[in-house]
């Protein structure tokens, strides 16, 4: 537990300091709104384009930090000192994952009220979608603390993660758009299948979490 | 550890499969909704079951690699999900061409089985990538299997997934209100299924013994040659261990 509380103190201050994530992400999604505005040529969206959208430029901007979450370990050596501490490897994983869901719940924090003001009409379906996004998030982390710590050790890492990520990522995709759709309607949120839809993201995390408890000391021998 | 060609295997997989494609064209009936073309889903269920069945065979050898650290059960693995990627290509053209006979198209995407299947085989293709991006031969072999434990769990997570965000167009031929497959069908079913797991293992041990056949050659090269220096035979694909040795 020490471990992994200084672990994760180590890249909230990193990040505090160098604010190389977080910026970065929001930048991306308000750029990508504006992308979308006129790939699509719309002003306002609702329903499964709005959940589209949000969802996918998330997906994406997630996939930044997913790329850069073990960079410093890698060049500074930190994989080498995890391996030389009497530290479980998972200590590392559980920081990765909870870092990981910290930059994306403070990107959303800016990039949700930014899609907001951009395209909606109705914002009132704001509130029960954060609790779709923290699912989400726990999903994507869990998933790319994994294939970065895979990516990272690989030749050509920058393509690694996403090409792996993707199709990995796909039901958090059908489960986040399944459940925000209904919310984003144009006529106010309604809840149809909502349950349905946080089963299913909640399964995923459960499910992927657990795979990366299992397996993830295997990632750090050498 | 090295690996022989089967002998009887292949024997056996012809006759199960030429069995069952008799049965298919002169035994089994014509269905009555689709006629005849419906006499795909003979070799298109098998070969995607197969697939599918492979990819968690894989997982599960990963997962022996990972407890035991012997390097047979990686490159098991991988010859499993190399099969099983050649047969979902097969299983996809031949659904597509199925979707094109019967609803008119090449493609349908209100359909979760063929949806879910081609997610599973997009994450399945990146496995060469993967590989061919890690140097170190024992960092390679522990990455696979993290990757083929995590896809196998991935799979059923998908059709779940999948299954549940769209509205049933694939035929449930197995479970329906109806009662499901009739006998004819079942048992022509049956031993097609049985002949395409059989030529499913029959090329996994042809690729095992290949693999293994080369490593021995290499071997014996370096060792006519007298060069110590270990070649670059294949940098994707494993090898059994006495290649590098």
């Amino acid at each position: 537990m020490n471990a992994f509380r200084a672990l994760l103190a180590k890249d909230v201050r990193t990040e505090l300091r160098t604010l190389e994530s977080v910026p970065a992400m929001a930048l991306f999604s308000i750029t990508t709104f504006v992308l979308f505005r006129f790939g699509l040529d719309r002003e306002q969206l609702e329903g499964s384009l709005a959940a589209g959208v949000l969802l996918t430029t998330i997906l994406f901007a997630a996939i930044l930090a997913i790329n850069r979450v073990f960079v410093a370990e890698r060049e500074q050596g930190g994989f080498d000192v995890i391996r030389l501490a009497p530290v479980d490897g998972t200590a590392l994983y559980a920081a990765k994952v909870t870092i990981l869901v910290v930059y994306l719940l403070a990107f959303e924090l800016i990039a949700v009220p930014a899609f907001a003001i951009l395209f909606l009409d109705d914002a009132g379906g704001l509130l029960p979608l954060a609790g779709v996004l923290v699912l989400a998030d726990l999903g994507l982390a869990g998933i790319g603390a994994l294939v970065s710590s895979i990516a990272v050790n690989s030749r050509a890492r920058d393509l690694i993660a996403p090409l792996l990520l993707l199709p990995l990522l796909v039901p958090v995709m059908i489960g986040a758009a399944g459940a925000a759709e209904p919310l984003l309607s144009a006529g106010g949120p309604s809840y149809d299948d909502f349950g349905k839809w946080i089963a299913v993201l909640a399964l995923y995390d459960v499910v992927f979490c657990l795979v990366g408890y299992a397996v993830y000391d295997f990632l750090l021998e050498d | 550890m090295s690996f022989r060609a089967p002998r009887i295997l292949p024997v056996l997989t012809v006759a199960t499969l030429t069995a069952g494609f008799a049965l298919v064209f002169f035994w089994t009936p014509n269905e009555a909704d689709q006629g005849f073309i419906q006499k795909i889903f003979y070799l298109h269920v098998p070969l995607a079951s197969c697939a599918l069945i492979g990819f968690i065979v894989a997982a599960v050898q990963a997962i022996l690699h990972l407890r035991t650290g012997l390097p047979k059960w990686d490159v098991r693995a991988y010859v499993s999900i190399h099969i099983s990627v050649i047969f979902g290509v097969a299983a996809l053209l031949t659904g597509a061409i199925w979707a094109k006979a019967s609803w008119g198209k090449w493609w349908v995407w209100d359909e979760p089985t063929l949806v879910s299947f081609l997610i599973v085989f997009l994450l399945y293709c990146t496995y060469y990538p993967l590989r061919y991006a890690i140097e170190d031969r024992e960092r390679q072999a522990r990455y696979a299997s993290v990757f083929a434990i995590m896809a196998g769990a991935f799979v059923p997570l998908n059709f779940i997934a999948v299954r549940l965000a769209e509205t049933l167009v694939h035929p449930r031929v197995f479970a329906t209100s109806e009662g499901g497959l009739p006998a004819k069908m079942m048992f022509t079913f049956l031993v097609c299924f049985a002949g395409m797991a059989l030529l499913w293992e029959t090329l996994v041990r042809f690729e095992l013994a290949a693999k293994s056949s080369r490593a021995r050659i290499g071997r014996l090269r370096r060792a006519l040659e007298g060069d110590d220096v270990a070649t670059a035979s294949s940098r994707i694909a494993p090898l059994p261990r006495e290649a590098s040795g």
